[in-house]
């Protein structure tokens, strides 16, 4: 698919994920914006995901806090229905606050976070196991890796030889608290990630062509050792005043705030 | 018939030859240990199917979390540590990741209560049962003696779900014949005595005490009705229904949320004019110590608790 082509669904997504949002009235749009490209990327033209089949490439939203990020991209796909966004976080709708293994298209339930990578070792390993040539991508936050459960994970992964295995970062260098090196510093995470013998890429994450170049290297690279792209991003991307704004981690704009984020998002126009 | 036979053996032995067996029955079982293989027994599976067992190290987190993610590629997962590793340190991994999507991970758990003695209280997993129950969609069960311990296993292999197995480190008394004898299904409490003037419900190891407390009863003219009660969830609501209206539970549990609790539950949810005396361990950290010592300090062998229901007999 055309780059051009993938730049629209992302937008759309994001209209989607700040109306979901504001709908809610609560959830997390920052995080879920930093990832979109991400998100489009493996959905549109990195994974083979076909739901009803064994051997699929599988993604897991470690980082659950973004599932209105997934949720956008798995309706433009048809996998639920648009109507479903609009009854996020509420009792008459399916769709969980956080993903549920009852979604179509989620393959674990995330939100407690560094849980979702440590269940994606394990996906990844019953590939190997049953000889499925398939990948296992997962997203965490880099908040997330402050998490001790990451760091075992890692070191299984390293030890198991998951070259099937591929992570991404989404290194917004913000979290609830603060800046991610006030509150607990994780620099040099690529550093770490290098010496629990996994192969580091570092990209920027909000640019499409160095996502799936990556990507597609990572895939290549089938020599044993696990790959974890982290993807430099930014918090609240595409909307003037949330980007790098943390007090969009964990709530919504306002609705004269979402006037103006749809208006910059090009949404009043077209 | 179900008997104090002197011979001991243990529940831990019975299951690691269990996962042998199903080993070669179900090529889709998987064994993960966290570094104690030799103590819960699953180094035997480890022996004959190394391509299948994954020793994750000292990393309990992640055990749960690995398999959570092999669950859902079909695997049939059982994963091992001490029960207070297995249980306690990554309870909430559990929670989230297993039982609230139904994952088919099989949680065996030995080296659980007060028995794992000289370690003391650290490694005294008293809470278990409490902590396992409350996640919905958990079975919680805890085997009698090295023959039921390997019906339980291959019944848990049936079963589609999360399940919770606790198990002693110490080889315990065994109570019946022969496999044959020692049946199992998933929420059925088993009556081993008949008895009218009181009910003991007892669960895991004190199993073969609540036999031993019958025994000394009976000498005492007080007839007791013994029940086995392996599933503490779901409970067997019609077996406590029909139970004598004095009920003593028996577990090697902290009875602040264990078998007790159970019991109790049914009987207030019910409304059945029932008094259950619940013996177990009284909210108190365990001490170091030989397991037959610390079941004598905390009253939980089968005389303690004999003594104790004849004392409370005298003054109801």
């Amino acid at each position: 698919m055309e780059i051009e082509k993938l730049k629209e669904i992302a937008k759309r997504v994001r209209i989607k994920i700040l109306k979901m949002c504001c709908l809610a009235k609560s959830g997390h749009p920052g995080g879920s914006l930093s990832s979109v490209e991400i998100l489009v990327s493996l959905y549109f033209k990195l994974m083979d995901f076909s739901l009803d089949k064994k051997d699929r490439d599988r993604f897991v939203l470690s980082k659950g806090h973004a599932a209105p990020a997934l949720y956008a991209v798995i309706s433009e796909l048809g996998i639920i229905e648009e109507e479903e966004l609009w009854k996020l976080r509420r009792l008459e709708g399916k769709l969980q606050g956080h993903p549920s293994i009852e979604t179509p298209g989620v393959e674990i339930s995330t939100g407690s976070l560094g849980q979702g990578f440590s269940a994606s070792v394990g996906m990844a390993l019953g590939y190997k196991l049953d000889g499925i040539n398939k990948y296992v991508y997962v997203l965490l936050g880099d908040g997330e890796c402050q998490e001790g459960i990451v760091w075992e994970a890692a070191m299984a992964a390293a030890h198991y030889k998951l070259d099937n295995l591929i992570a991404f970062v989404d290194r917004n260098w913000l979290q609830i608290d603060g800046h991610t090196e006030d509150v607990m510093g994780l620099e040099k995470i690529a550093e770490k990630f290098r010496s629990f013998n996994w192969d580091v890429f570092e990209i920027n994450g909000n640019d499409f062509e160095e996502i799936i170049k990556t990507v597609e290297r990572a895939k290549n690279m089938r020599n044993r050792r696990p790959k974890v792209i982290i993807a430099y991003t930014t918090k609240g991307k595409g909307v003037s005043f949330m980007e790098n704004n943390v007090a969009f981690h964990g709530k919504p704009p306002t609705d004269e705030q979402l006037k103006q984020a749809l208006k910059e998002l090009g949404e009043l126009d077209g | 018939m179900v008997r104090l036979t002197g011979i001991y053996k243990g529940m831990r032995k019975a299951y690691g030859e269990t996962l042998v067996e199903l080993g070669e029955k179900y090529k889709n079982l998987v064994v993960l240990d966290a570094d104690l293989s030799s103590s819960t027994q699953t180094a035997m599976f480890a022996k004959k199917f190394p391509e299948r067992f994954f020793n994750v190290g000292i990393a309990e987190q992640n055990l749960m979390g690995i398999s959570a993610g092999l669950a859902t590629t079909d695997k049939i997962v059982f994963a091992s540590s001490f029960a207070m590793f297995a249980a306690g340190r990554p309870w909430e991994i559990i929670r989230n990741i297993i039982a609230y999507p139904k994952l088919n991970v099989k949680i065996v758990a030995t080296h659980a209560g007060i028995t794992v003695g000289e370690d003391g209280a650290t490694h005294q997993m008293t809470e278990d049962i409490a902590i396992m129950r409350a996640i919905p969609n958990m079975v919680v069960i805890a085997p009698s003696d090295y023959y039921h311990t390997k019906n339980v296993i291959r019944e848990i292999v049936e079963y589609n779900g999360p399940v919770y197995v606790r198990m002693p480190r110490r080889d315990t008394e065994i109570i019946y014949e022969n496999e044959e004898e020692a049946d199992f299904k998933i929420g059925e409490g088993k009556i081993l005595r008949d008895g009218e003037d009181l009910t003991i419900i007892a669960t895991g190891e004190e199993v073969p005490e609540a036999l031993r407390a019958y025994e000394i009863l009976k000498e005492n003219n007080i007839s007791a009705e013994i029940i086995e009660m392996a599933t503490i969830k779901p409970i067997d609501e019609e077996v406590i229904k029909k139970a004598n209206d004095f009920i003593v539970t028996m577990e090697d549990h902290n009875i602040i949320g264990g078998l007790g609790s159970a019991v109790g539950e049914v009987i207030v949810k019910e409304g059945l004019n029932k008094r259950v005396l619940m013996v177990g361990i009284p909210d108190v950290f365990g001490k170091s110590g030989k397991a037959e010592e610390l079941l004598k300090y905390y009253g939980l062998d089968g005389e303690s608790v004999a003594k104790r229901i004849m004392r409370e007999l005298k003054n109801g």
